[in-house]
């Protein structure tokens, strides 16, 4: 296990080396956009990773509101944070891409108001987490995640009514795409889910050690008051 | 059923009476929705033309600020007392008392829409092109949607620190189609340019979505200490 973390450290960096060549140097240039266009393999790749962590934190939030388990609170707050910054990276390369592309930095579409929206949430869900002061902050903010989990639906459905001006879903929308494009893609999103994966684990890790600090210190504190007597 | 509602009637009335002879609620409100309502005035100078456009978003806004005054002091009371302690020993279902302080803010908030608005029909010039009385289910639709969530997460922000704004931190984001779907249907019926049905069926599912989410969690909100 000690080992394991090494390794996998060693293995993310190749691939995000391999990635960056891959998308750099290997993938053709688009037509029209040009060279901007390789951004995408990077706010994609950021997107899905975001969108993944989130959806972990949901589940997690889920599991521990039925089972109160401190380990799913634990890959809640993780997955939290590690989450806002993927979903960080996407509102920023997404503008710089667009204002080459569209003209403009920001539009309220459908895609960009709702991942804005999300962003906004789990800024709220941290903040919770933050000035909480009882013992039972994973339960609120367990509580908060399931709140954020049914209005992202409502706020994607009600700006969606709106035309929207983000490109239609390139993968799985019926548009084509060159393979090697698409290997590029594939290959960036598979290092950032290793990346992400990294620095969940250390995150876990650090996570874990706070709370024996903690359990050490109201011991110890405990203890003290009970000699003082 | 009858339990439910015995103890939310109770709750509710006690709380009316409260605020009746009180009137911290409804005063600090008014006051606060005057306010806006002035520096809104100060900041536009609107013609009757383009007031139209923009009021829709500036009386949710009014309504939105001046009801987090009153959901703030929501539990305030309750905490002060040790009611809630005292609530969470009692076997009275938590929804009774989580419905009983919803109604009660709806009720509060309500009054001062229907105060503030002939402000706002004076100070700027309005007069809907659509058809007004839609501007009563809005009113009810919208004003339910921004006191069920917050209610619920005053009750949550009891346990943070700096509670009094940790209340529109948890809410504004989680109220945000809500308060966009307010804003396009008022919109719509002032300047009659677009059929509001449609928001006004997004507030009613938004409403129907979240009051099942309060009403399953609440109980675990209550007993969170």
């Amino acid at each position: 296990m000690k080992r394991a973390f090494p390794i996998l450290g060693i293995l993310t960096a190749v691939l995000l080396s391999y990635g960056l060549y891959e998308a750099l140097v290997v993938a053709p240039t688009e037509q029209t956009m040009g060279d901007v266009q390789r951004i995408f393999y990077y706010h994609v790749s950021s997107a899905w990773t975001a969108f993944l962590l989130f959806t972990i934190n949901f589940v997690a939030s889920v599991i521990y509101l039925i089972r109160r388990s401190p380990v799913a609170d634990a890959v809640a707050v993780v997955t939290a944070e590690v989450g806002l910054v993927f979903c960080t990276v996407v509102l920023v390369t997404g503008p710089i891409w667009a204002r080459p592309v569209w003209g403009i930095w920001w539009t309220w579409d459908v895609r960009l108001t709702s991942t804005l929206v999300l962003w906004l949430i789990y800024v709220s869900y941290l903040m919770l987490r933050r000035f909480s002061t009882s013992g039972q902050t994973p339960l609120l903010a367990a509580v908060l995640a399931v709140f954020g989990a049914l209005d992202v639906p409502i706020v994607y459905f009600s700006i969606w009514f709106f035309r929207t001006q983000h490109p239609q879903p390139v993968i799985g929308g019926g548009g084509s795409i060159d393979s090697r494009m698409m290997h590029a893609l594939l290959i960036n999103w598979l290092a950032f889910l290793c990346f992400a994966f990294l620095v969940c684990w250390s995150r876990y890790r650090l996570e874990v050690l706070r709370r024996e600090v903690e359990e050490v210190q109201s011991q110890e504190s405990m203890f003290e008051a009970r000699s003082a007597r | 059923m009858s339990l439910i509602s015995n103890i939310t009637a109770a709750t509710l009335a006690k709380d009316i009476r409260l605020e009746w002879r009180s009137k911290d609620a409804i005063n600090s409100m008014l006051f606060f929705g005057l306010l806006v309502v002035v520096v809104f005035s100060f900041s536009f100078d609107p013609i009757a033309e383009e007031s139209r456009r923009i009021a829709g978003g500036l009386v949710w806004v009014a309504f939105l600020f001046a009801a987090v005054v009153a959901l703030n002091q929501t539990w305030a009371r309750e905490v002060r007392n040790q009611v809630l302690d005292a609530y969470r020993i009692s076997p009275a279902p938590a929804n009774s008392l989580f419905l009983a302080k919803a109604l009660g803010n709806f009720l509060f908030v309500i009054v001062l829409e229907a105060l503030m608005t002939p402000l706002f029909i004076v100070f700027y010039k309005l007069r809907a092109l659509g058809p007004a009385w839609m501007l009563i289910p809005i009113a009810v639709l919208g004003t339910w949607a921004l006191v069920v969530n917050g209610t619920f997460f005053a009750a949550m922000s009891l346990r943070t620190r700096a509670r009094e704004i940790m209340l529109p931190l948890l809410l504004f984001p989680i109220s945000l189609p809500a308060i966009l779907a307010m804003v396009r249907a008022t919109t719509a019926i002032l300047t009659a340019d677009e059929p509001a049905k449609f928001w006004i069926v997004l507030l009613a599912t938004y409403d129907v979505v979240f009051t099942t989410a309060c009403l399953l969690l609440f109980e675990t909100v209550l007993q969170a200490e």
